[in-house]
């Protein structure tokens, strides 16, 4: 059993930072096909991680957790990561987040395509909705999308983010904003 | 390029706001997704889509939709637990498109128990 694309390490990844208690969390996305990269960083102010726990993160038989023994997110991202030469960075403090950032290049053969991040994002939203701010940027051929939850719980007030609805809408815009992302600006 | 505008947003917020008002801010039911690694592995992403696809067609407003971690059962992901208030929650697993399809037309619009998914009725936790 894989992770079929980078949205779905994204979306696992992220459920850490949630497991974390971060108030926050920042995705990151920027495509360079002129000069052939790709970066992926997940950005957290959660309770961050120990040098030690730094070490073993990338050890599937490290977890936190109690309901099983092994937690392969990490390590699966990177084997992925791996897989397609790429390099990952893993930078944390304790007490004031993590940041996990994948780099790789573009055009790698075994490079997990970026996969569906509409329904990443929606499914963090909809499980955290109510507790995280949510900034996701992507990059793409000079142009960004930013999908900011603060600027959106603004203009809902007092509806919550969570609500049905408002996640099909949301999900909807997403995939809106990230294919005006594919027309590559005229110059 | 299209952007995200706070008028958008605030039509919706009036459009959610008076469907609330009809049913007086009551929730009929919670459904939450598991979704580890071992859920997303075993395509909880796409659960949850058909889930909200399915709460959209059939136009069910009074219901949480939520995301929680693994639940200790890795192999039986991807897993679905629907609590209907005032009903012990059921958990549902070995998910598939098809069967979260049922689920929401059956359990979450009926309330009818999909007895061949479910692998407990009551003392069940959503984490």
């Amino acid at each position: 059993m894989i992770l079929q694309d980078l949205s779905l390490h994204i979306l696992d990844i992220a459920e850490n930072s949630t497991d974390a208690r971060a108030t926050r969390i920042e995705i990151t996305i920027e495509e360079n096909i002129r000069k052939n990269r790709l970066l992926v960083r997940i950005r957290d102010n959660g309770r961050g991680m120990t040098k030690s726990a730094q070490l073993r993160a990338l050890d599937p038989f490290y977890t936190t957790k109690k309901v099983r023994r092994v937690g392969l997110g990490l390590p699966m991202l990177a084997q992925a990561v791996r897989e397609a030469d790429g390099s990952l960075t893993i930078r944390s403090r304790p007490g004031t987040g993590t940041a996990i950032t994948a780099r790789f290049a573009y055009n790698h053969i075994d490079r997990k395509p970026i996969g569906n991040m509409a329904e990443t994002i929606m499914n963090l939203v909809a499980g955290h909705g109510l507790n995280i701010d949510l900034l996701y940027k992507h990059r793409k051929h000079g142009l960004t999308y930013i999908f900011d939850t603060r600027i959106i719980k603004q203009g809902l007030r007092d509806v919550p983010i969570t609500n049905p609805e408002v996640l099909t809408f949301l999900r909807k815009n997403i995939i809106k904003g990230l294919k005006a992302l594919e027309k590559r600006r005229k110059k | 390029m299209k952007k995200l505008k706070i008028g958008d947003l605030e039509k919706l917020r009036d459009k959610v706001k008076r469907t609330a008002e009809v049913r007086e801010g009551k929730c009929k039911a919670k459904i939450t997704v598991h979704m580890g690694t071992c859920g997303i592995a075993a395509g909880a992403r796409d659960i949850m889509a058909a889930l909200m696809d399915g709460i959209e067609r059939k136009k069910i407003k009074d219901v949480i939709v939520t995301t929680s971690g693994c639940a200790g059962l890795c192999s039986r992901e991807p897993m679905v637990t629907v609590e209907v208030v005032g009903k012990p929650p059921v958990k549902y697993v070995d998910l598939t498109v098809e069967k979260i399809k049922k689920i929401v037309n059956s359990h979450i619009e009926k309330g009818l128990i999909v007895k061949e998914c479910a692998l407990a009725i009551g003392s069940e936790r959503t984490h």
